[in-house]
């Protein structure tokens, strides 16, 4: 089975830092001389997350504090990316905007993971009428565009932090759910789950003791890919007004805050915190694609 | 073939019945109703004038009868009543789906356009700088949220050509060069997006046929490199590219929403944002329908394509 392999060095890699294998950095090194640019990827989300732990250490001035002597200054000298129209600094704004936009970005895409992940495991396993239904919800939930779906919900629940991580979250789930089920059906045929049957297991036990582990590397593989999705997601939504609300400084709003309006008198306004998110997004994709490819080896070379 | 197509189109009517019940519940959810976005403006309201109000607009009846008219008035093609605009929601949609449509073609096409040969050239030339740099551009153009890219494109055009693309809608009939010229920069920015995912389903494909028999046997013949590549394994490679073309298409709608707001641009999906922020159920409810039947007869559309393309593909028993 090609899958046993692949569940194998998910295995060994995810647990590596746990155990006291000698192999962690060993591992560490190779990836990043066999995935340059997965391990470019990787150092500017650890910068990003950095970014998000020490914005009050790293910011210059308040983000939220206005200053009406200071409005559309331009960048260099005290404020360093300059001030937006209500002369707000640009920089701590994005400072304190990766905190936000990670906070959206990992939440969602880890509660959407896991809820779909949990119906794929079920699905999967249980197999039959069970799997035929779900898979047919799971139809109806990905035949909307993504930002549509997290449109409507976000709407419907109206603008708070938790509202827009739910929002985003709900399009995942299918996706995750398809993805872990697919790793499941393989999974469940293999004859150490054969022996556990055979044991006299309960299927609960089987199904999260036994196969749950083994989907670990698909698993981690779908968080990276839908970080960065998530990330434009919320920045989109944040755009529209239906996003993360004031006074959290988020860098899709900043976006259309004014942004547009002021854009040719002060082009800082819109190019600074695109190229942040912009730069998240890379990062976390450059850094999926190459897991993909170490974790994923039914995928290698796609 | 014709029991394949029967079966294809129950499991879309299921799949968008049950879409149906998913948005009819998820709009009753919103905290804020029509009658409260109406009045807002208007300070304090009379009880009596908000229970005629509510009446008018049948939102005072319990859900599942305000369901099951909205399924019949479905079925019958009426599209209800904007609440927002008090004429049929039909009327107001209607002269907005050409626009998102022409821009969901352009965009598709300038995909198209500059995937498909960046992912042959990267697949050839695989693991070369060139190969590198392409993938990194392409992953660029996924990373960047395409309204950005359109607020760049249009501030580039204003620095240095000072020019300023066209705030209101010009229609083709009106000024045919400013018409062309407001949609090339938005599908622009939405196709640079899309080519991403053709170019790296263009280049794994590729990748996968050229180490086939077949085109071990075309170079052995002496087929120049161009015959071998662009004819010989292009043909066999496009199956997964149209397949992701179809998708894509389908779902540009969720990156022109925001897009189509960055230019201006009357369309559906700049709509259903008004509609969504206005509490137009009727609206909001119809157009998303609207976005999930045209998501299933795309994808009906290429997986019949599929068949026309390989007649190795047969469907049904």
């Amino acid at each position: 089975m090609a899958a046993e392999p692949a569940s194998a060095t998910a295995h060994t890699i995810a647990a590596a830092p746990l155990s006291k294998q000698p192999g962690a950095w060993t591992l560490l090194g190779r990836f990043c001389r066999k995935k340059p640019l997965g391990a470019a990827g990787g150092v500017v989300t650890v910068l990003i997350v950095l970014t998000a732990v020490f914005a009050n250490q790293l910011q210059t001035y308040d983000p939220i504090a206005t200053e009406a002597a200071q409005t559309l200054a331009p960048p260099g000298g005290e404020h360093w990316l300059g001030t937006d129209h209500l002369g707000r600094d640009i920089y701590s704004r994005i400072v304190h905007g990766a905190r936000v936009s990670l906070i959206v970005g990992v939440a969602s895409t880890l509660l959407g993971s896991v809820l779909g992940g949990i119906i794929g495991l079920l699905s999967g396993y249980a197999g039959g009428k069970t799997d035929l239904i779900t898979q047919r919800v799971m139809d109806i939930l990905q035949g909307l565009p993504l930002l549509v779906l997290a449109l409507v919900v976000s709407a419907a629940l109206g603008p708070s932090i938790q509202n827009v991580i739910l929002a985003i979250s709900v399009p995942i789930i299918p996706r995750a759910a398809r993805v872990i089920r697919s790793s499941v059906l393989s999974i469940r045929e293999m004859q150490y789950v054969e022996a556990a049957r055979a044991l006299g297991l309960k299927h609960a036990r089987i199904a999260f003791r036994h196969i749950l582990p083994n989907t670990v590397g698909p698993f981690i593989v779908l968080c990276t890919a839908q970080l960065g999705s998530a990330i434009l997601v919320e920045a989109a939504l944040s755009f529209l007004g239906l996003g993360v609300p004031e006074p959290y400084p988020s860098w899709g709003r900043m976006l259309s805050v004014s942004a547009a309006e002021y854009a040719q008198k002060a082009p800082h306004l819109v190019i600074f915190p695109g190229l942040a998110i912009s730069l998240a997004v890379f990062g976390s994709n450059l850094l999926g694609d190459a897991l993909r490819d170490t974790l994923d080896p039914r995928l290698r070379g796609a | 073939m014709k029991t394949y197509l029967v079966e294809r189109l129950g499991i879309g009517a299921v799949t968008l019945l049950g879409m149906s019940i998913v948005i009819f519940a998820l709009l009753r959810f919103a905290p804020g109703d029509i009658v409260d976005i109406l009045f807002s403006t208007g300070g304090y309201v009379r009880p009596e004038e908000r229970i005629a109000i509510m009446k008018e607009l049948g939102i005072d009846k319990p859900y599942t009868a305000q369901y099951l008219e909205w399924m019949g008035q479905l079925l019958r093609g009426d599209l209800g009543k904007s609440y927002n605009y008090g004429s049929p929601a039909w009327d107001v949609i209607r002269p907005k789906i050409p626009v998102t449509l022409e821009l969901a073609v352009l965009a598709t096409i300038v995909a198209v356009l500059l995937g498909v040969p960046t992912g042959v050239v990267s697949a050839v030339r695989q693991d070369t700088t060139l190969d590198y740099v392409l993938r990194v551009l392409s992953l660029a153009g996924l990373s960047m949220p395409s309204f950005w890219l359109g607020m760049v494109i249009i501030l580039g055009m204003v620095t240095w050509l000072g020019w300023i693309p066209s705030i209101t809608y010009v229609s083709p009939t009106e000024n045919f060069r400013m018409h062309v010229l407001q949609f090339a920069l938005p599908a622009l920015a939405v196709g640079y997006r899309s080519s991403a995912l053709i170019t790296r389903i263009t280049r794994s494909a590729l990748l996968e046929v050229l180490r086939e028999d077949y085109i071990r046997t075309a170079w052995a013949k002496g087929q120049t490199e161009r015959a071998v590549v662009w004819s010989h394994a292009l043909k066999n490679a496009m199956l997964p590219v149209i397949t992701v073309i179809g998708i894509e298409f389908a779902f540009l709608i969720g990156g022109l929403i925001v897009t189509e707001r960055v230019f201006n641009l009357p369309g559906v999906a700049n709509y259903l944002v008004e509609a969504i922020l206005a509490r137009d159920y009727p609206i909001v409810q119809n157009l998303v329908m609207f976005i999930a039947i045209v998501v299933i007869l795309s994808n009906l559309a290429v997986d019949l394509l599929y068949g026309f393309l390989d007649p190795r593909v047969r469907y049904g028993g």
